[in-house]
């Protein structure tokens, strides 16, 4: 199962963290840290597994990354999960990210915490891979778009907007 | 942006959020989610949020989805676990089930399945399954349900009730929707692990479910063909489900599953559909998993091959990846019978990885299987590969490749002189990684094996030439030579003299411990050649050895210079006689790389490894190899305390004659220094059954006993050791006994020098006359001043009613006889415990000899028991006792029976002697 999944920054600033084991929140920034530090200090045109660190549970687990300019994506997963499903599944991830941002950059996940979590959620539930077909992910994100757009019209005047 | 101003930053906005949710003014939709937004984004950079809960709560209730969604979402990532607003979470999510509205029950399960505690699986898990199995529901909540009911199972299983559901849930593998199948595949792999008979059929529907995806055209599925790959995840977490049986019976299905693997491993060669990784990485994906069930299988030898000759293709890929799945692979396979060989071929290329590699995962993957292919025709070119490697090897790996290179080389030694030069070699390049474990092996394996002895002795002998040599080296060179340095003494190269000045001139560079078993080598030389003990003994006598700050150090180098100016040659010979074999045992180095690296790894290698035959592992008990071995045994064994079951030495004991005769010559040399052990806790209880310790121990003040008992008389001394570099002033130790202790017990001492220099230590001898039977134990008060601080510290003396035992033996009908003439009700009692420490019978055997009572052998007719007897001394009397322990190893416990012909002393021995177990 996929234990954790961290977006930082190249300075280590998280940009989304969500875990599917319960960890308390120091636990939870020290994993982060860990992982940054883990992952950052390795050369770009090396593999992109690693030994998990301890606080998430030693060599039993993976980190499987990947290094999108300005942002790494990472995964732990234990030992349950196909490293090159993962490597591919953070490639789906990032693709349809791109797809609902139109060229999504470090300030869209800044911006709309709330969305990257619901694309999130549309491909993996509970640690587990819920949905891999991009084009049923996007259908899902923009029908909620859709939903969203519908109730601001009804019940908010237009005035709120700052 | 510096922290501080970040941190202010965020408390004003903190502050503005508070106050907007507190204020009257009700928020629209669109503020409460901006400001849930900002909440998640501060957790994120790892604040605390202390608010806001109720507010989400609140929110799941609207009808609006825009604000249920962020609702949900402020739980999902920040209501933990054991929130005391779980009761209220769950009445709104079993609304939102209710609904039939499948975006509200989408929201619902993903609530459930992040926040997974118990309490929600009590509220949900009889009704999941039930919206999963039914014909009405959408496909994606029924994606989401199986997800949410896995997570569910693995925090509670005990809730997760089997029943009719289980085989709808099996037929999900047929569903129409991939996505579906994709979720319940994962939900019947964890469910099956638990209960395979419960989901065994799903084995038949999987494979014909993977034959459909791995035979269709690449267009046949639409949205679920990624790059070209047929449901890659799909397929993946397929044949991950195959894994959880063995291979099947019906030949139908097992021949539609070869078919299948076939076809994966076929494709593997054909010529890519596209350029792009991620063509390559779906498809290696499959192709991987494909050969883990193969291997997993381990039956079908065409498969196993063919899957060794796709990884050794791997090994020589472009992508890092595949190269480091390669070699990951290849360690389980290595473990296969049929592919050993095949696997063996690739050696070449795994050590050029080993290499050339850039990146250390992918070398330490080679590590890995360099060891896994290792056997004897291999050995001694993978640990050369090995040595050679770990000059140059990262030092967060080194340790590990330490303990497989001293694995390997005992395992596959033919010609243990390889193995004594392949430790040898690893001390010198990477000493610090050397742990202890690795060192007490190679001198546990020297001392077993005489052909190698010699061998060894001079090779240590030629390895300490080196100018700076490690100080493991110093360490097995030192104990080596002590055992076996007569076996070169010969040569006048490495003449007795020349072997000790060679090690002395390493010792002021050691530390304390190594220090102390250079010492023990040295009286060791005493014996083993007579014409350096004058040399010796110089060294011996000199300030730096007497009158060392280390006790340790200052303990052995008297008593070693006494007990070789004291003791005939014909004790020397006794006492320090060569160490006897070490029993077989596992190896302590195995225990340490199994811990290392979790338990999978080590042992596959172990039981599928056939030839095991050399290897001088043995019985299961683990190897707690120890320095105190090496010292002259007796005297350690006295001081350090017979309740330190570890530390205890590995070998037998000496015999007891030359350990009653080193007694006599320790109590004179008392006078001189104080032989204070190590040990530190204020512990009455350990000195039941030792005469000999630090009773006490604080940043100021360190009190050491030594004490001798005979008959109805004792004598102890008392130590008060100075820790600090201040005076002590007014130094006065009063003894106190109680009311009811003074007419039983008489003790008279001296008062002490009231000024204890900083650093000093004076001593205080107590005479002891035990009048009568008693119970208690006298109390010893000290105060002080220190600085212009008054201290004042109490301390329970260790005199015990069992100080005053004389051992008597008798033979079996005796005991017995004199047993049921103690049986009396008011005589015996009767105690039954459970074993505080572990039960070990010889640490037993040794409490209860410690404790006073003779230990009688032979008597009782279960041999598990222990029986004793004894007399206790008094002025008035003399009273006999028989005891008897009954261990039960099921139960840990313990039955201690005492039986002395008055009631109060049965009373109090038995309470002594069960704390010691």
């Amino acid at each position: 199962m996929i234990k954790a999944i961290l977006i930082f920054n190249n300075h280590g600033k998280p940009r989304l963290s969500k875990f599917y084991q319960p960890y308390s929140e120091d636990t939870q920034q020290q994993i982060i840290r860990e992982t940054f530090h883990l992952v950052s200090k390795r050369d770009e045109n090396v593999c992109n597994f690693l030994e998990g660190g301890l606080l998430i549970g030693g060599s039993d687990n993976k980190l499987i990354y990947r290094h999108y300019a300005t942002l790494y994506f990472v995964f732990c997963v234990d030992s349950s999960e196909s490293e090159l499903g993962i490597l591919d599944l953070i490639q789906v991830f990032v693709e349809t990210l791109d797809k609902c941002f139109e060229n999504v950059c470090e300030l869209d996940l800044i911006f709309h915490v709330d969305k990257v979590h619901n694309i999130l959620a549309e491909m993996v539930m509970g640690g587990m891979v819920l949905e891999t077909n991009m084009n049923e992910i996007v259908t899902q994100i923009d029908a909620q778009n859709k939903l969203e757009k519908s109730e601001t019209f009804i019940f908010q005047s237009p005035r709120q907007d700052r | 942006k510096s922290k501080e101003a970040e941190i202010k930053r965020i408390n004003k906005e903190l502050a503005n959020i508070r106050s907007k949710f507190k204020g009257d003014k009700a928020l629209d939709g669109y503020s409460k989610k901006k400001y849930v937004c900002k909440l998640l984004f501060i957790f994120l950079l790892g604040h605390d949020i202390d608010f806001g809960h109720m507010e989400a709560v609140n929110l799941l209730s609207s009808n609006r989805y825009t604000e249920k969604q962020i609702g949900y979402l402020f739980i999902s990532v920040l209501v933990n676990s054991n929130s005391e607003l779980i009761r209220l979470i769950n009445n709104a999510i079993k609304n939102d089930l209710a609904s039939r509205n499948p975006t509200f029950m989408g929201l619902a399960l993903h609530c459930i399945a992040s926040v997974g505690s118990r309490e929600m699986a009590e509220a949900f898990a009889g009704e999941i399954p039930k919206v999963l199995v039914a014909g009405d529901t959408m496909d994606s909540v029924k994606q989401s349900a199986a997800l949410c009911l896995l997570r569910l199972y693995r925090t509670s299983p005990d809730l997760v009730p089997m029943g009719d559901w289980t085989s709808r849930v099996v037929h999900l593998l047929n569903d129409q929707h991939l996505g579906v199948v994709t979720a319940a595949t994962s939900l019947i792999t964890t469910l099956a692990q638990k209960n395979p008979e419960e989901f065994k059929t799903s084995v038949s529907l999987a494979v014909s479910r993977l034959s459909r995806i791995v035979t269709s055209a690449s267009t046949d599925l639409q949205d679920y063909t990624y790059y070209f790959v047929p449901a890659p995840w799909l397929s993946v977490k397929l044949l991950r489900l195959l894994q959880c049986y063995p291979p099947p019976e019906d030949p139908a299905v097992r021949g539609r599953l070869t078919e299948c693997l076939e076809t994966i491993l076929n494709k593997a060669q054909e010529p890519p559909k596209s350029k792009k990784v991620q063509h390559s990485n779906a498809k290696n994906a499959v192709l991987f998993e494909a050969i883990s069930l193969i291997i997993h299988h381990d039956s079908e030898p065409n498969l196993l091959v063919r899957a060794c000759n796709q990884l050794g293709q791997f090994l020589q890929h472009r992508e890092t990846n595949l190269r480091y799945l390669a070699l990951e692979s290849m360690c389980t396979l290595a473990s296969s019978e049929f592919s050993h060989e095949a696997v063996k071929t690739h050696i070449e290329t795994v050590i050029n990885a080993l290499k050339t590699e850039r990146d250390v995962s992918v070398r330490q993957r080679a590590v890995d299987l360099l060891y896994a292919m290792c056997d004897r025709s291999n050995a001694p070119q993978i640990v050369a590969e090995m040595l050679s490697y770990l000059e140059t090897a990262d030092y967060s790996i080194r340790e590990e490749i330490v303990l497989k290179v001293a694995i390997l080389a005992e395992k596959y030694a033919v010609d243990y002189t390889w193995y004594v030069d392949t430790i040898l070699n690893l001390i010198r390049i990477a000493g610090d990684y050397v742990s202890e474990e690795v060192w007490y092996r190679v001198i546990q394996i020297v001392i077993n094996r005489d052909d190698v002895q010699g061998y060894a002795a001079k090779t240590v002998f030629e390895a300490l030439q080196a100018p700076a040599c490690h100080e493991n080296l110093v360490k097995v060179g030192g104990y080596i030579l002590g055992e076996f340095g007569n076996l070169i003494a010969g040569d006048p190269r490495s003449s007795p003299l020349i072997q000790f000045h060679l090690l002395h001139s390493k010792f002021h560079l050691c530390s304390v411990p190594t220090r102390a078993l250079l010492l023990s080598t040295y009286i060791k030389f005493v014996n083993l050649f007579p014409e350096v003990k004058p040399t010796i003994q110089d060294v011996l006598r000199s300030d730096s050895q007497l009158r060392n700050a280390d006790v340790e150090l200052q303990q052995r180098a008297v008593e070693y210079l006494r007990l070789s100016t004291v003791a005939s040659t014909d004790i020397l010979a006794t006492v320090l006689e060569e160490m006897p074999p070490f029993p077989e045992r596992e190896s302590s180095i195995l225990a340490k790389l199994k811990k290392k690296k979790g338990p999978g790894t080590v042992t596959d290698l172990e039981d599928t490894k056939r030839d095991r035959s050399v290897d001088v592992n043995g019985g299961p008990e683990p190897a707690p190899a120890s320095t105190s071995a090496v010292s002259t045994p007796s005297p350690s064994a006295d001081l350090l305390g017979l309740g330190a079951a570890p530390t205890a030495p590995a070998g037998p004991p000496p015999s007891s004659g030359g350990s009653g005769l080193l007694v006599d010559v320790f109590s004179d040399s008392a006078s001189v220094v104080a032989p204070l052990a190590p040990g530190s806790e204020d512990n009455f209880a350990r000195f039941v059954c030792k005469n000999n310790g630090v009773l006490f121990e604080n940043q100021l003040l360190q009190i050491g006993l030594k004490s001798e008992f005979r008959q109805n008389l004792g004598r102890m001394f008392i130590f008060y050791g100075n820790k600090t570099s201040t005076q002590f002033l007014n130094f006065t130790p009063t003894l106190i006994c109680s009311d009811d202790l003074q007419p039983n017990l008489n003790l008279q001492t001296k008062p002490v020098d009231p000024t204890v220099e900083g650093g000093a230590q004076v001593q205080q001898v107590v005479n002891i006359e035990c009048v009568s039977d008693f119970a208690e134990a006298p109390v010893l008060n000290i105060q002080f001043r220190y600085g212009g601080t008054f201290q004042n510290v109490s301390v329970q003396l260790p005199i015990t009613l069992n100080k005053f035992f004389q051992p008597t033996e008798m033979a079996s009908q005796d005991f017995f006889q004199r047993w049921k003439q103690l049986s009396n009700p008011q005589q015996e009692v009767q105690n039954i415990f459970k074993a505080k420490h572990p039960m070990d019978t010889e640490v037993t055997k040794a409490k209860i000899i410690g404790f006073g009572s003779a230990l009688l052998e032979e008597v009782d007719p279960n041999p598990a028991n222990f029986v004793g007897a004894g007399i206790i001394h008094t002025k008035t009397t003399q009273i006999g006792c028989l005891l008897r322990l009954e261990p039960n190893l099921q139960a840990q416990m313990y039955r201690l029976t005492l039986r002395t012909s008055k009631e109060a002393v049965s009373q109090r021995l038995c309470e002594l002697l069960s704390a010691q177990f």
